[in-house]
């Protein structure tokens, strides 16, 4: 049976990252290729099957209307294929050295996960807030219930003598413009649900958002609070490639995804989740996959971990004192996790800045300061006090326009190492680029 | 009983009462919060319906609101498909048949490569306008400011759609 935590957990101890695609196709014979291409990209790969919008809103008959009128979807209609034909795309690929996982981005998830485990597959992605309040209008009492009943589900694939692992989205949320603090108690706090539930095999995200600096203090913070909660489980980090507005420039586009596998190896990640040059355009190709995995392994191989990551871990964090008030207060609400998340979105302890979802108290806002680092403008009712709260100016288009865009500027418009006049590509030239897009 | 969209009482000279809205299979906000911010800066009220709604929840919120326009903005790459049936069952109910809509975002997942099919095909299905994502948003401005002078006396939807195309 193939451990999509054991997998993780012998990449890393040969030093070696795992990076992994966000693909998915509708035709399964692209899929089936893309799967075939992207296992052999790198040293350590994870496959993914990323579903379609209409299989995550629960709209299968759509997913068929669209299929029968070849429209190409956003990705594989794992509900609206039969069995055999899924059977066809995965024969002879998933194995103890390319685990697949499927992600998803549903509220209520049980059918997906019943189709993933028929297939034979064990390793998911998701979590009742982090499912719920960036896809759509499920409220989120559904979205607990059904995410307990899918962990079960999950959890009971150990009888079959597999681990299912599933992965929190918490790290992501909306993408963008929420503070680290939050998106790392948001992850901890489903790590804490998964637990609950069951499950004993479990990754914690982070996205990387405008500043390194915090970056790797939110990665440290989050493998801190995973050891704190989660006593006897194989747990890991996973990192996400930038979630935001994307750079366009295929060099702004690259140095990106660079500096997330960076990211992700100084601060102590076992896996990072790849953005594509195509991101800020369209689906991107098989082709397009391969290569970001490629230029990501590359770019962890030729870093090496801070010697001194750990120590860090016990030095003053302002994103571990954040992330730990929060899941504290939400901890201390309900011994039952599931109420204590909706006790804590009715209170507004837990409030995603921008998130329109009717169970979003929506009081609090965010901007990116001076120095780079994503803070608090208002904090609405979350239980960090003593950060102080700016009361933020009215929001215009253009003033949300420059906050998203943000990231996308400093990278397109940093000069591209390969067309910078002076010798090609050389490791000081790498270096000066990281210098500019460092803060 | 619901009044057709063109016998509203209007203000001829204030501003236009928009709907924006995103579509059933997709569940990008930051798409509609942007568009949102830009019909308010220039001067215009919104009504947003958000992501992830139900067909018949548009067509039911256009016959309730009665706007002066419809904006549909999609981005997941389903956009074209949904948009299509959409503006088929806005057309087919008589008191929205000639609500100025429009449609734009990423609208299918190959990118620039579509989009001249998508812009005839929903064009032809009965929207007023089709903006693609690389176009910018001039265009979109142009056809808002050009809606909200051309108010009195309400034209027939023609004008504008010959306009438009
Ligand atoms: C943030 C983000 C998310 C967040 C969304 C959170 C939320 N609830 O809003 C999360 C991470 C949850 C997410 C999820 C998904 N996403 Co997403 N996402 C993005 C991302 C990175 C940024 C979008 C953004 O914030 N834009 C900011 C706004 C202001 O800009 P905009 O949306 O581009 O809109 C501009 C124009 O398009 C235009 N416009 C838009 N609408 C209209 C309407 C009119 C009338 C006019 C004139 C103009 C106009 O004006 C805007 C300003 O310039 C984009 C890629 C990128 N752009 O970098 C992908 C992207 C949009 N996502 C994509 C996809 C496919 C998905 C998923 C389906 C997952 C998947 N299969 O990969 C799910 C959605 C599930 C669902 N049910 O729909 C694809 C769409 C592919 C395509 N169209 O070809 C993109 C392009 C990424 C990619 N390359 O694959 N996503």
């Amino acid at each position: 049976m193939t451990s999509f935590g054991r997998f993780v957990a012998a990449a890393r101890s040969r030093g070696a990252l795992v990076v992994q695609p966000r693909m998915g196709f509708s035709q399964p014979a692209r899929m089936r290729a893309g799967l075939l291409a992207t296992k052999h990209a790198a040293d350590a790969v994870a496959g993914t099957l990323t579903i379609d919008s209409y299989t995550r809103v629960g709209d299968e008959p759509a997913a068929v209307r669209a299929l029968d009128a070849d429209v190409p979807l956003n990705g594989y209609p794992i509900t609206s294929y039969s069995p055999g034909t899924s059977h066809w795309v995965l024969d002879g690929i998933p194995g103890p050295a390319f685990p697949v996982q499927v992600r998803h981005g549903s509220a209520s998830p049980q059918r997906i996960v019943a189709a993933l485990a028929r297939l034979g597959l064990t390793a998911t992605e998701g979590g009742p807030v982090s499912y719920c309040l960036p896809y759509g209008r499920t409220p989120l009492v559904d979205s607990v219930r059904n995410w307990r009943e899918a962990c079960e589900q999950l959890a009971a694939l150990r009888a079959d003598g597999a681990e299912p692992h599933l992965e929190s989205f918490g790290g992501c949320m909306l993408g963008q413009l929420c503070p680290p603090g939050l998106l790392v108690a948001i992850s901890a706090l489903e790590g804490v649900f998964f637990h609950q539930a069951g499950l004993r095999s479990i990754s914690l995200s982070y996205t990387q958002q405008t500043s390194p600096a915090q970056d790797r203090q939110a990665v440290r913070a989050l493998r801190r609070l995973a050891a704190e909660l989660l006593p006897d489980t194989d747990w890991h980090v996973v990192v996400y490639t930038y979630m935001g507005v994307y750079p366009r420039s295929p060099h702004g586009a690259r140095a990106l995804l660079e500096r997330s596998a960076e990211l992700a190896v100084r601060a102590g990640a076992d896996r990072l989740i790849v953005k594509t040059a195509a991101e800020a355009h369209r689906i991107p190709t098989v082709t397009e996959n391969v290569e970001a995995l490629r230029v990501a392994a590359h770019a962890a191989a030729r870093t090496t971990a801070a010697a001194t990551a750990d120590a860090l871990d016990t030095a003053d964090n302002p994103v571990y004192a954040e992330a730990r008030a929060l899941v504290e207060a939400v901890l201390d609400l309900d011994a039952d996790l599931g109420s204590a998340l909706l006790k804590a979105f009715e209170r507004g302890y837990l409030d995603v800045p921008f998130c329109l979802h009717p169970d979003n108290a929506g009081r609090t806002r965010s901007h990116i300061d001076a120095a780079g680092r994503l803070t608090w403008s208002d904090i609405g009712a979350l239980p960090i006090g003593r950060v102080t709260a700016q009361r933020g100016a009215r929001l215009t288009a253009a003033g949300l326009y420059d906050a998203l865009t943000y990231v996308q500027r400093r990278y397109d418009e940093a000069p591209d190492p390969r067309t910078a006049p002076g010798p090609r590509h050389t490791a000081a030239a790498d270096e000066h680029a990281h210098d500019l897009l460092e803060v | 009983m619901t009044q057709p969209a063109e016998l509203a009482p209007r203000d001829p000279s204030g501003p236009l009462d928009v709907v924006v809205t995103g579509l059933p299979s997709d569940a990008h906000t930051w798409n509609l919060v942007f568009m949102q911010l830009l019909l308010e800066d220039l001067g215009h009220h919104v009504v947003n319906l958000g992501p992830c709604i139900a067909q018949d929840e548009i067509v039911e919120s256009c016959c309730k609101y009665q706007p002066d326009l419809l904006v549909v903005s999609s981005v997941n790459g389903h956009g074209c498909h949904d948009a299509e049936h959409l503006v088929r069952a806005l057309r087919a109910r008589w008191e929205l048949a000639g609500l100025p809509a429009v449609v734009g975002g990423k609208l299918g997942v190959r990118g620039a490569e579509g989009q001249d099919g998508h812009r005839r095909l929903l064009l032809t299905a009965g929207f007023d306008a089709v903006f693609h994502d690389e176009q910018g948003l001039a265009p979109f401005e142009a056809f808002v400011t050009a809606l909200a002078a051309d108010r009195t006396p309400a034209g027939p939807a023609g004008t504008r759609e010959g306009a438009a195309r």
